[in-house]
């Protein structure tokens, strides 16, 4: 293993000390593992609140801030929260206009963010969830997730009801799907080898975010051959043709470089024009990943006016920032 | 009349269990690499030493002091996962069947032990065949409660139960996994064990060691 790390088991709390010293616009609680909005709560706002395993940065932590989410909650590598940090962030963030939790779809989230709305209801704390879960292999939750934070956290900055922002959350959830390609493994730090091993040849299909293998490992091909792998199974899925066009999101793992990532946005882009699906928006980076992971997932989501205009809404957090 | 299962021998249960973990850490993690994320070992190991350092501090008045306030609630803050909510909801059910009881006759710690292993069912909406630790429980409860109302001992009945928590740890290699991260794998999860059913096998493992010796 060879990392930048002093010590396995402390790479989440020194990753967040470095994120609290970085960023001073965010408030860090060292014990809960929760980063917070320093402003939050924010009086009259539906606060948002999500979380997962580490290992996924900038997700979530980096989508903290203005016209995004209030807090989230950092497990260990690739483990979820606990309902403990999870209740601690609800109760902080709530500002008496309720409280959205968003929640990728893996078992563990699962469990643990309904534990802690079921303590959060217990406290008469008024919680609604909304469970992603775009990817069209296994229904996980993958790239969507940083849409929905995108989205949901504007129309909650706009002053919606809680109803109405975990509506819009459902809505991009439901009208977006995402597939992911890996080229190598990734090797957790308290276990310190690669989970599975992948010759140069070849490549995983199918991959969620959590350094797992993918559905089916076929040999290594170009990446106009990848991006038909990867987009066939989305479009063949839902119908993004009309409205008012896409998001379109390609999505780095965390060991692809960006000029690959370009690259395979333009391949990306010619399919989706010839297959009649006009590009409203897109996005090109590394937002939700793998560790070091090398490989990419793609996601498309079917927009219209309210949720592009939703997606152009100013934000302000350490990984994504526009419009201010 | 005091029961044959007590608040001293279920925390000499969790003990067992904590250093079973421990000594299968890296077995576990190697199971969960193959289909799943590489974590079981490392989470199930931080999260019963946690427990054992609470079990050192404390001295629980009762079982459900003991299984909720110090067992099931460390597990919720330190697991994470599934794992966490899964193994914390078992013991919390354990707990709440005690009540306030110092001990539990054979037939009470089964009925709790059922209650428990629905409970899990419910929270992770797993059924027998998904591929998950409710393989190895199921069975091992079956046989429990099968052995006792045969008229076995405690000791004896554990020992069914481990031997039936073992069989259906193994038969979870051919099945197809259908919840959890390995279920994301379709096909590709059959052939490998399942870490959960693995842990699971060594919670009643460690139950026959702990509590059968004293009671015959």
């Amino acid at each position: 293993m060879k990392k930048l790390i002093n010590d396995p088991a402390g790479v989440v709390a020194e990753a967040l000390r470095g994120m609290a010293a970085a960023h001073p616009g965010l408030r860090v609680d060292q014990q809960n593992k929760v980063i917070y909005r320093a402003d939050a709560p924010v009086a009259g706002k539906v606060a948002l609140v999500s979380g997962g395993g580490s290992g996924h940065e900038p997700l979530h932590g980096g989508f903290v801030g203005l016209g995004m989410l209030d807090a989230a909650c950092a497990g260990e590598v690739f483990t979820s929260p606990v309902p403990d940090q999870i209740l601690q962030a609800t109760k902080a963030i709530d500002a008496g206009a309720g409280v959205l939790h968003i929640v990728k779809n893996y078992s563990g989230d699962v469990m643990n963010f309904e534990m802690a709305a079921e303590f959060a209801a217990e406290s008469a704390l008024e919680v609604r969830s909304v469970v992603i879960d775009d990817d069209v292999v296994g229904r996980r939750g993958v790239g969507l997730t940083v849409l929905v934070e995108k989205i949901a956290g504007a129309a909650a900055e706009q002053g919606r009801s809680l109803s109405e922002v975990a509506d819009v959350a459902r809505k991009v959830n439901a009208g977006g799907r995402s597939m992911g390609v890996a080229l190598t493994s990734c090797t957790v730090p308290a276990v310190g080898r690669p989970t599975f091993e992948l010759p140069e040849t070849d490549m995983e299909i199918g991959i969620g975010i959590h350094g797992e293998p993918g559905r089916q490992r076929l040999p290594l091909a170009p990446a106009k051959q990848v991006a038909e792998y990867l987009l066939d199974p989305i479009l063949a899925d839902l119908d993004f043709t009309g409205g008012d066009g896409v998001i379109a999101f390609v999505n780095g793992m965390g060991g692809t470089p960006l000029i690959e990532l370009y690259l395979m946005y333009h391949e990306v882009a010619t399919i989706l024009g010839k297959s009649g699906v006009r590009i409203a928006r897109s996005l090109v980076g590394s937002y939700i990943t793998s560790l070091e992971m090398a490989g990419c997932s793609v996601t498309v989501l079917r927009a219209d006016d309210d949720l592009l205009k939703l997606w152009d809404a100013p934000v302000h957090t350490a990984a994504l920032r526009w419009g201010r | 009349m005091g029961g044959t299962v007590n608040v001293e021998s279920l925390a000499r249960w969790i003990r067992t269990f904590a250093r079973d973990i421990a000594a299968n850490q890296d077995l576990l993690t190697r199971l969960d690499s193959a289909i799943g994320d590489a974590d079981h070992g490392v989470n199930m190991n931080r999260g019963f030493e946690a427990v054992v350092a609470a079990l050192d501090k404390h001295r629980p008045s009762n079982i459900a002091v003991l299984l909720r306030d110090v067992v099931a609630t460390t597990l919720l803050n330190t697991v994470g996962g599934a794992a966490g909510v899964l193994y914390a909801t078992f013991f919390l059910r354990i707990a709440v069947a005690a009540g306030q009881e110092r001990s539990l006759d054979d037939l009470a710690f089964a009925k709790a032990l059922r209650a428990g292993l629905e409970e899990v069912a419910q929270r992770g909406k797993v059924a027998a065949g998904d591929k998950t630790m409710f393989d190895a429980l199921a069975p091992a409860v079956e046989a429990l409660e099968g052995a006792l109302a045969g008229g076995a001992g405690l000791s004896a009945a554990l020992r069914r139960a481990t031997v039936a928590a073992d069989a259906g740890r193994d038969a979870t290699a051919p099945m197809l996994a259908r919840k959890g991260r390995a279920s994301y794998l379709g096909q590709r999860s059959i052939g490998h064990q399942d870490p959960g059913a693995a842990s699971a096998a060594l919670l009643i493992a460690a139950a026959a060691t702990a509590l059968g010796e004293a009671s015959g």
